[in-house]
């Protein structure tokens, strides 16, 4: 056990070494989702900037911090300003309950590779983050006192807390197989094999909860706000949506809080339904301790690709479309999998 | 003595939004303040040892009605209040009558104060308890206010939905 | 340790704030929400209570007063947006005709 100021030290340095992480991750994704779909488009993306463009995230940086920050006259001044640090808060938070490993041992302390260490309701105070990053958006659109960005912080609220509901009940088939909101325990309970070699996790498991990753999968789409289901921010309707108004640092926090929020929510599916940080581990034991974040930042990333991938792909749902996607089909097939669940689990034992 | 120090900043956090509800004039003001309210009710329940229910306060108070009451403040573009010979009256009489009131109430509490203090953690508020709680012995009230839900959605929808839009809707048929 | 009074006087504060403020206020949304701020004070005293008798029932009735509560919002609402439509004002003292 750790004493006081051993505990807040470490705690200090989870946080430093999360938050510093966590924000590469997300210049990076940019990187990523621009040569991604670039080479979808059959272009190049960006390249001149650095070795494959990998310098470009860099200059974007400085770009964002040398633009002008313009404040129109016409806004509501505190809510204008206060509207992207709410997004960008609630965004970079989340990552507080998100475990991605076992415990390591360094110098006699060990910690569990969280920063907050096993809380009991770990998935409800996600959701809670989630539910509260609503609010971002909607003061967003409010304070900036112009037709296209009220409408678009209208659309963009609705969409995401129409979609937040199949978002939390997709995860309830695996709470029923896990038996714990604690994220660790559910990663445990996904460990070991079936039949030697079929990963016991949730997808896999008996009952499947492939359709449960499916409907979270559409969800998370529409609750990041992301293509097929970006129309609130979309240039060719709405000029940006909630975020026209706002120009260099303000914007890159929107635009941080965004990628921030689908990070998140691949780190959420990596848990819940992928295994967590399962993988074969060998070596010393400081190896073992860090071979499972890697064996986890693999499953982000392949969540990630398929997030932009999706991206270059699909053509943009049309509002009503949303929803009525939303509410008519997504949140009964996320309840019909919920009763099949808890029937064979009932059944089972 | 952390117990009492947590205690205090959340009870100033939730009196202070109060208190900033009842000042501010413009609507939205006072939905964030409620929000706030709201936040540190549920670091009050933490405190409690009631973590299930601070974790459904936020989610579904702080993050579904209070987005509800800004979504129809924002719709209806509220505007700030305007002084009428009606709120004057009620401002002169109600404030020190309230003030009164509560000062006795708070003062009736505290002059009993035989009652033990309560120990953070000493209940299981855990969800897995509320839930056997919930199904088992209360399952007769969740289920009637699943219906209440229910009702209350048809509603909203009947009250909101405009009266010329089903003719409309058959004449594009 | 934190005596069970501290908790109550904490809930009557929070209390009597929605009763002044369903008084005092004229614009019926902030009404609506004094109402609100009115149930948590009552949520909290049901918490404390609670945890004193240990008995979890107070936990279990807060998920009712907050279910309840949202289908009144929902439909009061509602009410407001249609009341909007013909009067065209959120100023209580001003909707005091029955006529529309």
């Amino acid at each position: 056990m750790l004493s006081i100021t051993q505990f807040i030290v470490v705690s200090i340095v989870k946080i430093v070494v999360a938050l510093g992480v966590l924000l590469t991750a997300v210049a990076y994704t940019v990187w990523l989702e621009r040569k991604v779909v670039g080479h979808m488009q059959n272009r190049w993306g960006p390249t001149r900037v650095g070795p494959f463009g990998l310098l470009q995230p860099l200059a974007d940086g400085v770009k964002f911090i040398f633009k002008e920050d313009l404040t129109p006259p016409h806004v509501h001044k505190p809510l204008y300003i206060a509207a992207p640090m709410i997004s960008l808060i609630f965004a970079l938070t989340a990552i507080a309950l998100i475990p991605v490993g076992g415990w390591i041992s360094v110098a006699g302390l060990s910690t569990p590779l969280a920063i907050t260490p096993d809380v009991n309701i770990g998935l409800l105070i996600v959701l809670g983050i989630a539910s509260l990053g609503v609010y971002g958006v909607a003061l967003a659109g409010w304070s900036s006192n112009s037709k296209y960005s009220l409408l678009g912080g209208l659309r963009a609220s609705a969409q995401m807390v129409s979609y937040e509901i199949a978002l939390g009940l997709s995860l309830v088939g695996v709470l029923i197989l896990a038996g714990s909101f604690n994220l660790r325990e559910i990663v445990e309970a996904q460990s070991g094999t079936f039949w030697g070699f079929i990963p016991r996790w949730n997808i896999f498991a008996w009952p499947p909860q492939i359709v449960g990753f499916l409907v979270y999968l559409t969800a998370a789409y529409a609750e990041t706000n992301r293509l097929p289901f970006d129309l609130p921010e979309a240039e060719t309707e709405l000029v940006a949506g909630y975020h026209t108004e706002y120009s260099a640092m303000k914007f890159a926090m929107f635009f941080m809080a965004e990628y921030a929020n689908m990070i998140t929510v691949a780190c959420l599916a990596s848990l819940l339904f992928l295994g967590g940080w399962s993988g074969p581990v060998a070596g010393p034991a400081i190896v073992r301790a860090l071979l499972p974040v890697f064996w986890f930042g693999l499953r982000v990333f392949v969540f990630l690709f398929i997030y932009i991938w999706v991206r270059g792909t699909l053509p943009r749902f049309r509002y009503d479309q949303l929803m009525a996607f939303g509410w008519k089909f997504l949140l009964p097939v996320a309840i019909a999998n919920l009763i099949i669940t808890a029937l064979i689990v009932a059944l089972r034992s | 003595m952390l117990h009492l120090l947590l205690f205090l900043l959340f009870g100033l956090a939730c009196v202070a939004g109060a208190v900033n509800l009842l000042v501010q004039r413009h609507p939205i003001n006072s939905a964030l303040s409620l929000v706030v309210v709201m936040g540190s009710l549920a670091g009050e329940y933490l405190l409690l040892g009631a973590e299930f229910v601070a974790a459904i306060q936020v989610i579904v108070y702080a993050g579904a009605i209070m987005v509800l009451f800004v979504f129809v403040i924002m719709l209806l573009n509220a505007g700030e209040e305007e002084r009428t010979s009606g709120s004057r009256v009620a401002l002169l009489l109600g404030v020190p009558g309230m003030l009164i009131g509560a000062v006795l109430v708070a003062w009736l509490l505290v002059e009993r104060s035989a009652t033990p203090a309560v120990a953070v953690g000493a209940l299981p508020g855990d969800p897995q308890t509320i839930g056997w709680l919930l199904f088992h012995n209360y399952l007769l009230p969740f289920e009637v206010t699943s219906i209440l839900v229910l009702i209350a959605i048809l509603g909203a929808v009947a009250l909101a939905s405009q009266p010329g839009m089903e003719a409309s809707a058959k004449k594009e048929g | 340790m934190v005596p069970l009074s501290y908790y109550l006087v904490l809930s009557g504060i929070l209390f009597a704030c929605g009763v002044t403020g369903f008084l005092i206020k004229r614009n019926i949304i902030t009404i609506f929400m004094s109402i609100e701020l009115m149930l948590n004070g009552v949520n909290l005293s049901f918490v404390a209570f609670a945890a004193e008798w240990q008995a979890l029932s107070g936990q279990v009735f807060v998920f009712f007063v907050m279910v309840v509560a949202a289908a009144e919002a929902a439909v009061g609402l509602a009410i407001i947006i249609a009341i909007f439509r013909t009067r065209e004002t959120l100023n209580v003292d001003y909707v005091n005709l029955l006529k529309l």
